[in-house]
């Protein structure tokens, strides 16, 4: 029989022995000493009261007054971090613990979450809106399974998303059962194609500097996730009360800002160019990048089409024309790509049909296209978010945000009389041809208005009418509701609009609206949530996260009960075959029964009302909707809508 | 039976349509554009004549069920209103003769996915363009208040 050391006050020695017995006692569990070695390990309610309080010095030590995941929280406090979310997880009891209790649950405040992808997308959309990461938190196994499909939206993204995994890695340091099968030799392989960067502390001081590095590469363009393992034993070993480690200070890296000789090419280009097009795409990473783009577009009196991975450009500022994007595109003489995802399918138009999916350039022969893209400098090969090789004139691998004050400078500098009178015909032409949009867009926005279901234009409408005077924040893409917000919204300010899930990865609207809903409750912004259902359904526990937590934010469902994306290509499947078009809604529909949203809602203490088919009563609707968020609490309104 | 709003004439329809090029994902060329602009010519020039677009020979009310049976309405909205989202061309009402349309459903020049006769008789056609025809013109969003916040 293994018989336990006693020792008076090394603790660490006596944690290792403990372990190292414990081990040896599973191997013999028929002892009555290995049970109650074993019960003493598992079930902190068996401990003696009096080894609890460590009055003796001639017991085993059981208690210590600082661990390593005391220090852990103080690392992680130096990088600002204001919360963390997670679904609890053994592997990371440690850490927990010492957030709560040791770190006073302030900076960071520990966010319940029911699953581990909504903790990530929170992170992702509270990111999009703070610009800093906040913390999660996942089991190395079987959270960042979990975890993973969040992460490659934040990937595809651009996000700087920050997660730490817990893990054994000593085998012998795990307790049988489930500490083997949440236990792995290499715990961020799996989501390695799609970080940034990640590590495997092996000592605190190796867990600082880590833990520092990793927060500069998350946030140094392009910013993306990255994780970092806190083992075990790391965070649970006690280290000395005076013990003193280094915290590495922060330090940020300067953005990559385009080489000055290309930058003033493509200022050439520009300024000589009679049809310029701005193509912005996840350009503005913080306000500042929307005040870039605003002073470069009216410097040129440039045609700016916000293709809406972020909030770039205001959406009733003249030179906005987004609504203009293709035949702009195929007129101009020269295109500026900021940050664009995808330059070829915006250069480009494709065919899905039987007798090929071809693809054709809209450009004109003599365009020349440059590109500031920070991906120039960061890109793998495994997962193919990089989209198609374009053949850009002038690519200038660098960050378009940082890179726009000194390409603005140099157009100033390079604008004479001449193209001063120019540049103010083709703004006047611009302004008319934006409000005439505006018009159109208001005329097509009247079509199937009292129609039930209702019709997506009348939703953004009826929610237009109640936020417009208020200080709101769109914190869900738009593309699914036909991009009608930005139609006939007046976007201006940087966190009113936060783009998409990046990966196209359904189950990321909903947490991402709460997380974005999280940044903006400090700031008493109203959040606005137009609501996906089968979005929703993947884990709708997010929205008891934003009641247990108190995060304010209106969510509106677009509920046109099938995952309608499918739908549209199943029968176009089922059309090119001339078979079964009356089937498409077999596996894509969500009907039958329908989903009540509004019970769901309220099942998870949020406001719910609904469903809501009838456009006359969704303004009332919103309205009461509207008291109870302005009180600082969420609430869902269920509106039966048409499907794009 | 067509109910045109008398504000709007179809010409002022079709050019409208004409101009709304822009759509998040269906990658229309300009020169498709221009394409369209032709298609929907004839409804421009020639005011409707009840012989050459034989919609009333259509059911309407089984046009209704049809275009929503057979999956018009995912890319076009349950009125035909069209989507930049899906490409889909707003067409209800619809801005060209039977036709014309009946040739581009079997058909299509883009995006759109192409039903053979086996798949949808031309009679169901008729069906859902007399159901589009009964779709009728709303006002102009200027005189909607609550699109002109
Ligand atoms: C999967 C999406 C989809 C479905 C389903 C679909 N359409 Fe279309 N339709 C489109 C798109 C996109 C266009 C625009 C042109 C293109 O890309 O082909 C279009 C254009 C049209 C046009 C040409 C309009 C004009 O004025 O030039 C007609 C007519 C039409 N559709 C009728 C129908 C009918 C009738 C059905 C059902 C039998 C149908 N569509 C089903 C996507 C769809």
């Amino acid at each position: 029989m293994a018989k336990l050391k006693k020792v008076a006050v090394d603790r660490r020695n006596f944690l290792k022995s403990a372990a190292a017995g414990a081990a040896v006692l599973a191997a013999n569990p028929g002892t009555v000493a290995a049970q109650q070695a074993e019960l003493r390990r598992n079930d902190p309610l068996t401990m003696s009261p009096k080894v609890e309080t460590g009055i003796s010095s001639n017991v085993e030590v059981l208690t210590a007054d600082r661990t390593g995941s005391d220090f852990m929280v103080d690392v992680i406090k130096s990088l600002g971090f204001e919360y963390v979310c997670a679904n609890p997880g053994s592997s990371f009891r440690g850490l927990q613990e010492s957030i709560i209790n040791y770190g006073g649950n302030k900076n960071p405040e520990f966010l319940t979450c029911c699953h581990e992808e909504s903790a990530v997308a929170m992170a992702h959309g509270y990111a999009k809106v703070e610009g800093k990461p906040l913390l999660v938190l996942a089991h190395g196994t079987v959270g960042v399974q979990h975890a993973s499909m969040g992460i490659y939206d934040a990937y595809c993204d651009r996000v700087p998303v920050y997660i730490i995994l817990g893990n054994i890695i000593d085998e012998t340091k795990r307790m049988p059962g489930v500490e083997w099968t949440h236990s792995v030799q290499d715990a961020a392989a799996m989501v390695r194609d799609f970080t940034k960067w990640d590590d495997l502390p092996i000592s605190l001081e190796h867990f600082a500097e880590s833990t520092v590095r990793a927060y500069k590469i998350a946030m140094t363009p392009p910013t993306l996730p990255v994780v970092i393992v806190a083992d075990g034993e790391l965070q649970e070993n006690p280290i000395p009360a005076d013990a003193k480690f280094h915290i590495p200070k922060l330090v940020r890296a300067v953005p990559p800002v385009g080489d000055t000789g290309a930058v003033a090419e493509a200022a050439r280009l520009l300024v000589a160019a009679e049809n310029p097009v701005i193509l912005a795409d996840r350009a503005a990473r913080t306000p500042a990048g929307l005040a870039h783009l605003i002073e470069l577009a009216e410097a040129l009196q440039a045609s700016v089409v916000d293709l809406g991975g972020r909030m770039n450009f205001p959406t009733r500022h003249p030179l906005n024309q987004t609504e203009r994007n293709r035949a702009l595109v195929a007129a101009a003489d020269v295109i500026l790509g900021l940050e664009v995802g995808d330059f070829y399918g915006a250069t480009h138009s494709y065919r899905d049909q039987m007798s090929g999916r071809t693809f054709h350039s809209i450009t004109r022969p003599d365009a020349k296209l440059i590109s500031i893209y920070a991906n120039d400098l960061y890109i793998k090969s495994n997962y193919q978010d990089f989209e198609r090789y374009t053949e850009v004139d002038l690519p200038i691998a660098a960050d378009a945000e940082a890179t726009l004050p000194s390409l603005t400078e140099a157009v100033k500098h390079l604008i004479n009389d001449d193209r001063k009178r120019a540049f103010q015909a083709r703004g006047a032409k611009l302004a008319a041809a934006h409000q005439k949009a505006l018009e159109e867009a208001r005329d097509a926005a009247a079509f199937a208005w009292d129609a039930s279901p209702i019709s997506t234009a009348r939703l953004s409408a009826e929610l237009w009418a109640q936020i417009r005077d208020l200080d709101w924040s769109l914190v869900s893409e738009t593309s699914f509701v036909s991009r009608w917000p930005q139609r006939l919204w007046s976007f201006d300010k940087h966190y009113q609009f936060i783009g998409g899930a990046g990966g196209y990865g359904e189950g990321y609207g909903a947490p991402a609206a709460v997380g974005a809903a999280l940044a903006n409750r400090k700031y008493g912004r109203l959040s606005v949530n137009i609501q996906k259902d089968g979005d929703l359904m993947y884990a709708p526990g997010v929205l008891w996260t934003a009641a247990h937590h108190k995060i304010p934010l209106l969510s509106v469902m677009h509920n046109n009960r099938a995952y309608h994306q499918e739908v549209m290509h199943v029968e176009i499947m089922a059309a090119r075959h001339s078979r079964g078009i009356s089937n498409c809604n077999i596996g894509t529909s969500i009907t039958a029964p329908n989903i009540d949203y509004a019970s769901l809602a309220r099942s998870m203490g949020v406001h719910g009302e609904g469903p809501i088919s009838d456009p006359k009563d969704l303004g009332p609707a919103i309205r009461r909707a509207l008291d109870v968020v302005k009180q600082g609490e969420p609430a869902l309104i269920d509106v039966v809508t048409q499907p794009r | 039976m067509n109910i045109l709003h008398p504000k709007r004439s179809r010409t002022g329809v079709a050019l409208r349509r004409g101009l709304a090029a822009s759509c998040w994902c269906a990658f229309l060329l300009a020169v498709t554009v221009l394409v369209f602009a032709r298609r929907a010519a004839p409804a421009q020039q020639s005011s409707p004549t009840p012989g050459m677009d034989n919609a009333s020979s259509g059911n309407a009310e089984n046009g209704k069920k049809i275009f929503v049976s057979d999956g018009c309405y995912e890319c076009h909205g349950r009125e035909g209103q069209g989507s930049t989202a899906t490409g889909g061309t707003r067409i209800g009402p619809p801005q060209i003769p039977l036709e014309g349309f009946v040739s581009y459903v079997r058909q299509p020049a883009l995006r759109m996915p192409p039903y053979t006769t086996k798949a949808m008789p031309d009679k169901d056609l008729a069906d859902i363009y007399a159901f589009l025809k009964t779709i009728p013109l709303p006002p102009q969003g200027k005189d909607i208040p609550l699109l002109n916040k």
